[in-house]
């Protein structure tokens, strides 16, 4: 009997194209229109200067708890920039970045994160599903989008957001595994942003690598540098490329950093060092890019001033229109709403009961 | 019409819904090439193949997860978790997604699923196989909780349950499974879903159950009608959630007294649920207090001693008789 060792051929790569401070890899740099680049350019000037404007809105009170994008811009977007309108987009909840890429309005997000559920409604025609907040149930969805357009014989993608800590999950691996098995066209983006809260990589899981993790079941899976737009998107476009054609799912990992708060209710000052922090700022994905961008001569101080001052103007004007359209929100009986086709008889008797009771409480308020 | 077991009813309801709509596909642990552990998808995917009946790999919450995603790209997929025991692996995929994207989404993302699943004692089986837990899911908005009593109401209420534009949980009682035979028609018939039904007419105590306690219900009615004169009349609820209460507080103000019977644990059951609206909405009706016939809150015994721990006829037709002699 032998005792011999298996060959199983399990390659994995790490693929980064811009170094840290912006010079590209001109074997490895990709043939990507001057368009699309400054286009990924512009939303992740959007994606960091939303974000910064968000955390000052949640810390003024005008908007709810949120999960800060910071550091992420370029793993975001460099992976959805991948996908066709035509194609799912199933997102987790740090992916602010990648939704406005879609068509997500800004004020939709400011609203769902400012407390209306109206917030969670996608655009008609844009295919997305709104934030999943249990950690890895949303990859399931993924799976099973892809698999609709595999029976129906379309071309379509389904691509999925999640975290390091979501690796640890049962319905990672669940997800993994029957992508696998009927080989959907799903594309799983892992966000490794080294923080799951307080817990980092390190102890999340002894896998040296979490694009390893594809391997076991028997799915390509790479990694690669999440602050390196270029390097995602050549990575995210291999992997819709191979799903589209109906080469099955892949695991991509991109390592990145969670520059902010877990949520702007976290402090993680109590968990990881400022040193830490600093050194992952000199990684900052947007600066890299910006450096790439002006030496191919599609970028200048002017043009960076301007794409900025359009940004903010921009971020303006969508809260302007988050808080009127928030004034003319607000009506409680909204809440029953959109449970069922039709409203059930214990839903019509609550919602004549809460018609009464806010009826009653102005008409004490009134004499008070 | 032929008549058929409940397990025959149910496979007729999943083969036509198949050939009338492809977007309806069949997914779970064994439900192809074995045709299910008690052979309710038996034959199907000799008819329909393997693309349209899955037999997945061994995880609830992936059959469940995925059926949410194909429910929401537009297909109308009924899965199979094997034993209600089970389901629990993906419970939060029913609370956290299943019963929320349509609110989630307000409106612009649906799923129209089918969570099939067998519940219930009295098969002497393992562990986890014969428990009653429906009100989990009654409990969650956003869900429809479905159990029907016969293989006639099966048939009916699962083609409903398919064409439902939001989640079902479809709980078999797996006790009926092969107990008996009904008519059963060949051609359509459906139910809807979120009405109860008059089981048995009565006017002297209303008597309020659901799923696999229908039938010792109403041999303990016909028993209490042949030997001491007593009509009770039976309510089969067979929609739990939502909860439609106008008939089972309508029998109630008829004949002023009721008792419910469920396998489920007492606490906090659907019986409380019930008794609740009947308080509300029947109270000065009522000429004796409301008395339940139910499973107790242990947990449920193995099988040496279920027959001790589920409601039967003769417990049923004790209180019934008890409700009945009962002051006003």
């Amino acid at each position: 009997m032998p005792r011999t060792r298996l060959n199983l051929d399990i390659p994995l790569e790490f693929l980064s194209i811009l170094t840290q401070d912006g010079l590209v890899d001109e074997d490895l740099e990709p043939d990507v229109p001057g368009e699309l680049l400054l286009k990924l350019y512009r939303f992740m000037v959007l994606g960091r200067r939303f974000d910064e404007r968000m955390l000052q809105l949640q810390r003024q009170g005008r908007i709810g708890t949120f999960a800060p994008i910071k550091g992420q811009e370029a793993a975001q977007l460099g992976a959805v920039a991948a996908l066709e309108p035509r194609d799912w987009m199933v997102p987790c909840f740090r992916e602010t970045a990648a939704q406005l890429w879609r068509g997500t309005p800004m004020e939709s997000i400011l609203l769902y994160f400012g407390g209306y559920d109206e917030g969670g409604r996608i655009p008609d025609g844009q295919k997305d599903l709104p934030v999943a907040i249990p950690v890895a149930s949303q990859l399931l969805h993924a799976v099973g989008l892809a698999w609709g357009a595999k029976y129906r014989g379309t071309d379509e993608v389904a691509m999925t957001f999640f975290g390091d800590g979501a690796t640890s999950e049962g319905d990672f691996h669940e997800a993994l595994n029957f992508a696998a098995v009927y080989q959907t066209p799903t594309v799983f983006v892992c966000q490794n942003n080294q923080w799951a809260i307080s817990i980092p990589r390190s102890k999340q899981t002894r896998s040296r690598t979490l694009a390893q993790k594809a391997l076991a079941y028997e799915m390509p899976g790479i990694q690669v540098d999440g602050n390196d737009v270029l390097a995602v998107y050549v990575a995210a476009r291999e992997a819709v490329e191979r799903a589209r054609s109906g080469g099955g799912p892949t695991l991509i990992e991109c390592v990145t950093y969670r520059m902010a708060m877990h949520t702007t209710a976290d402090d993680p000052t109590r968990y990881r060092s400022e040193e830490e922090v600093l050194q992952w700022a000199r990684k900052d994905p947007l600066v890299r890019f910006e450096k790439y961008l002006t030496d191919r001569g599609l970028l200048s101080p002017e043009k960076i001033q301007e794409v900025a001052s359009d940004t903010d103007a921009a971020i303006q004007e969508a809260v302007r229109r988050y808080e009127e359209l928030a004034k003319t929100l607000g009506d409680p009986l909204q809440m029953f709403d959109h449970h069922f086709e039709e409203l059930p008889p214990n839903l019509r008797e609550q919602k004549e009961e809460l018609k009464r009771l806010l009826a009653a409480e102005r008409e004490e308020a009134s004499h008070a | 019409m032929p008549k058929m077991t409940m397990v025959q009813a149910l496979n007729l309801a999943l083969r036509q819904e198949m050939e009338k709509d492809d977007r309806v596909v069949v997914l779970g642990e064994d439900v192809g090439v074995d045709g299910g552990v008690f052979r309710v998808t038996e034959g199907l995917i000799d008819l329909f193949g393997p693309d349209r009946v899955l037999d997945t790999p061994l995880a609830e919450s992936a059959i469940v997860g995925m059926s949410i995603g194909m429910a929401v790209y537009g297909l109308r997929p009924v899965c199979e978790i094997q034993f209600s025991g089970f389901t629990y692996l993906n419970f939060h995929q029913i609370e956290c997604h299943a019963s929320r994207l349509r609110h989630r989404s307000q409106g612009r993302f649906t799923v129209p699923m089918v969570l099939r699943t067998p519940y219930g004692g009295g098969v002497r089986a393992l562990e986890h196989h014969s428990e009653s837990r429906e009100v989990f899911y009654a409990h969650m908005p956003g869900l429809k909780m479905v159990i029907p009593s016969g293989p006639r109401n099966a048939r009916a209420l699962l083609v409903s349950a398919i064409r439902d534009p939001d989640p079902v949980i479809f709980f078999e009682p797996k006790a009926v499974y092969r107990a008996f035979r009904e008519e059963v028609p060949e051609e359509e018939e459906t139910m809807p879903i979120g009405r109860s039904v008059i089981a048995r007419e009565g006017r002297h105590v209303t008597v309020i159950t659901y799923g696999a306690m229908v039938r010792p219900t109403l041999e303990a009615a016909e028993r209490l009608s042949r030997e001491e004169g007593l009509e009770a009349e039976v309510v089969d609820v067979l929609t739990l959630a939502p909860l439609d209460d106008s008939l089972i507080t309508a029998s109630a103000r008829k004949t002023g007294r009721v008792v419910i019977i469920h396998e489920a644990p007492r606490s906090y059951g659907p019986g409380a649920e019930i008794t609740a609206r009947l308080v509300e909405k029947a109270f000065y009706f009522l000429e004796a207090p409301v008395r339940r016939v139910t499973g107790f809150d242990v947990i449920m015994p193995l099988f040496a001693r279920e027959q001790a721990y589920l409601p039967n006829p003769a417990r049923i037709a004790r209180a019934v008789k008890e409700t009945l002699e009962a002051a006003a």
